[in-house]
């Protein structure tokens, strides 16, 4: 197997750890966002576990990459790469959204170290992402942010001024993803609201623009190693995804986007997985 | 004659003043930075200073990012714009996470004058207040400015700063001011009733326990520059000396600083106690002298509500 082979496998493998985890943090939970987070797992694993500069023993290491979860209610996701990756013990997953725990529903960064902005509320986690990077060019830091919106999110009127601003102030250290799963809660994105053309938006908005399959790791990596060589223009990566991937049950299944699988649900679930 | 001066005017030359002292302070602005006088800290430190068009939402969301990486972001627009219209992103992305955002919202209360309504924030304070972790500032003059505008980059958190288009006059001596975040500057002892103000009611105050002296009614006049945390010790201790209180802002009498005195005034010590403020209604069109006369918040208007509070004394009710 060569390196590129059995690096692509692994993180594979990583993305199904992070689905099982999501699942069964959700059981336990008994509430919560199965069907977003499920769709953004290979992104968010690419990101954890090959791409970004990051020392989970020094969290607020200032040179750090950073990451924004816009669509805070995929917080399962976030919680599940961070532990994976070492930033808390795996078994604290179980307490999700229990009193007392600094799993809250939706991230605090100040509760969960590696959580690097408070979501929950669409629309502003791109506007956080670039206060970050205009500090880093400020600070003539070589850190990168990334950011992860939902497809339903951007009908918020802030991600387009924050579009519009990053490509301003030529932000070419901002990298968003766009998780296109094509869901929102009230059913289908293009019924609820028309977006396309969404490439053309961004673009039209002064991004550089791909367009990929956010469930293949090769393309996932090639297109961030693109973003990274771009210059004077923020990128987005539109990431076509299926909203509660990998579990057969779930897939393309409004319903289950906000809602926890009853343990037999967990049980099949895991079996998917 | 006392000088005047606009706070905001204040608020723009202390900006400049800290961006020497401190190369982490960075200033947002939403197209209004001539009239906000953030343009003057734009002009000396162009690469700290980003006009975020507007889009007063995506300002308040970067001025969180720029605070989560370490600087000190002041964000400023007109207050109705500064909080109202963004008072979710100020919630979620400034106080829940306890972010080094200070909000510097010029253009509040009923002075804005002719722009009307739709430009008269009368509800900022109330809607500031309630936001935990979020501290508030009413600077009454341009000394009370820059010492706020300093004070609230000593401190890590969120602070809103509550500042006024027109001019106002000079109450404090630069030389010998002292400002204590939280903590009230009695400015005239009183044993018959207190005047509890804030902003550009307490030269009114001052204004009005002048008359009062003259009429043998002794008042004491505090000035309330933090509505929060308030200083309930100071509120406390005037209303157990006097009696009777009255609370001065140009802000609706709801939520305000008459809100924070009674709820303080309530739990710990309850007197005779009126409000005076904007009762309740939207402002309209007009000079800000003209607003302050026919809305209320003119000495005369704070030498009646003293009356009324010492006859309701006598009466015990
Ligand atoms: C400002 C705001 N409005 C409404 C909600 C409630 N809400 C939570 S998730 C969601 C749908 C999000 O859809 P999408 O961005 O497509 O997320 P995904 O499909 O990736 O889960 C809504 C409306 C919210 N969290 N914030
Ligand atoms: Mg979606």
């Amino acid at each position: 197997m060569s390196e590129q082979t059995e690096k692509l496998a692994k993180l594979r493998e990583q993305a199904r750890q992070i689905r099982r985890h999501i699942v069964s943090m959700l059981g336990e939970a008994g509430s919560g966002h199965p069907g977003g987070s499920l769709s953004a797992a290979d992104i968010v694993t690419a990101l954890y576990f090959d791409v970004m500069r990051i020392n989970p023993q020094n969290p607020d290491w200032p040179e750090r990459d950073r990451f924004v979860l816009s669509k805070g209610h995929a917080a399962p996701l976030l919680y599940a790469a961070l532990a994976e990756r070492g930033y808390f013990p795996v078994e604290n997953l179980r307490t999700l959204r229990r009193l007392g725990s600094p799993l809250q529903g939706h991230p605090d960064m100040r509760k969960v170290p590696g959580v690097e902005m408070s979501t929950g509320s669409l629309g502003q986690g791109l506007s956080a992402a670039n206060g970050m990077a205009i500090a880093g060019k400020l600070d003539g830091k070589d850190y990168r942010v990334f950011v992860l919106l939902g497809d339903g999110e951007i009908e918020e009127g802030q991600v387009w001024e924050a579009a519009m601003a990053a490509a301003h102030y030529k932000l070419d250290n901002v990298t968003a993803f766009l998780d296109y799963n094509g869901l929102q809660i009230d059913g289908p994105i293009d019924v609820v609201m028309s977006a396309e053309p969404l490439a053309d938006k961004w673009r039209a908005f002064g991004w550089d623009v791909q367009e990929i399959d956010g469930h293949d790791m090769e393309q996932i990596l090639s297109a961030i190693a693109r973003a990274r060589e771009t210059q004077g223009k923020p990128g987005i990566i539109i990431a076509r995804t299926v909203k509660g991937k990998g579990v057969s049950f779930m897939e393309n299944e409004v319903s289950w986007h906000g809602s926890a699988p009853k343990p037999e649900q967990v049980e099949k679930a895991l079996a998917d997985l | 004659m006392t000088k005047k001066i606009a706070t905001r005017d204040a608020y723009g030359a202390a900006l400049v003043e800290l961006g020497q002292k401190n190369p982490a302070v960075v200033v947002l602005d939403a197209d209004l930075s001539k009239s906000t006088k953030t343009y003057n800290f734009g002009q000396k430190y162009p690469n700290r200073f980003f006009n975020i068009g507007i889009a007063e939402q995506n300002m308040m969301g970067t001025a969180a990012g720029l605070a989560s990486a370490g600087k000190i972001a002041f964000a400023s627009t007109f207050a109705v714009f500064a909080t109202g219209r963004v008072y979710d992103q100020i919630r979620n992305s400034i106080a829940y996470p306890r972010l080094n955002v200070k909000i510097g919202a010029t253009h509040a209360g009923l002075t804005v004058g002719e722009d009307g309504a739709s430009h008269q924030s009368i509800e900022d304070i109330a809607l500031m207040r309630c936001l935990p972790n979020m501290t508030v500032f009413v600077p009454a003059d341009s000394v009370e400015t820059r010492a706020a505008v300093l004070a609230a980059a000593e401190f890590e958190g969120p602070v809103y700063i509550r500042l006024g288009r027109s001019e106002v006059p000079v109450l404090h001596d630069e030389a010998n001011f002292h400002f204590v975040p939280g903590r009230a500057i009695k400015l005239r002892e009183g044993k018959d009733a207190a005047i509890i103000a804030c902003g550009i009611m307490v030269s009114a105050a001052l204004e009005a326990a002048e008359q009062l002296a003259n009429q043998g009614v002794s008042v004491q006049v505090l000035d309330v520059h933090t509505i929060k945390p308030l200083d309930v010790e100071a509120v406390v201790e005037a209303a157990r000396t006097t009696g009777a209180v009255v609370t001065a802002e140009e802000h609706s009498i709801n939520g305000g600083l008459g809100g924070a005195v009674a709820e303080a005034l309530v739990e710990n010590y309850p007197v005779i106690m009126r409000r005076v403020g904007v009762r309740d209604t939207f402002g309209e069109s007009g000079k800000p002298q003209e607003l302050l006369e026919k809305y209320g918040l003119t000495a005369p208007d704070l030498v009646r509500a003293v009356h009324e509070v010492l006859q309701r004394k006598v009466r015990g009710k």
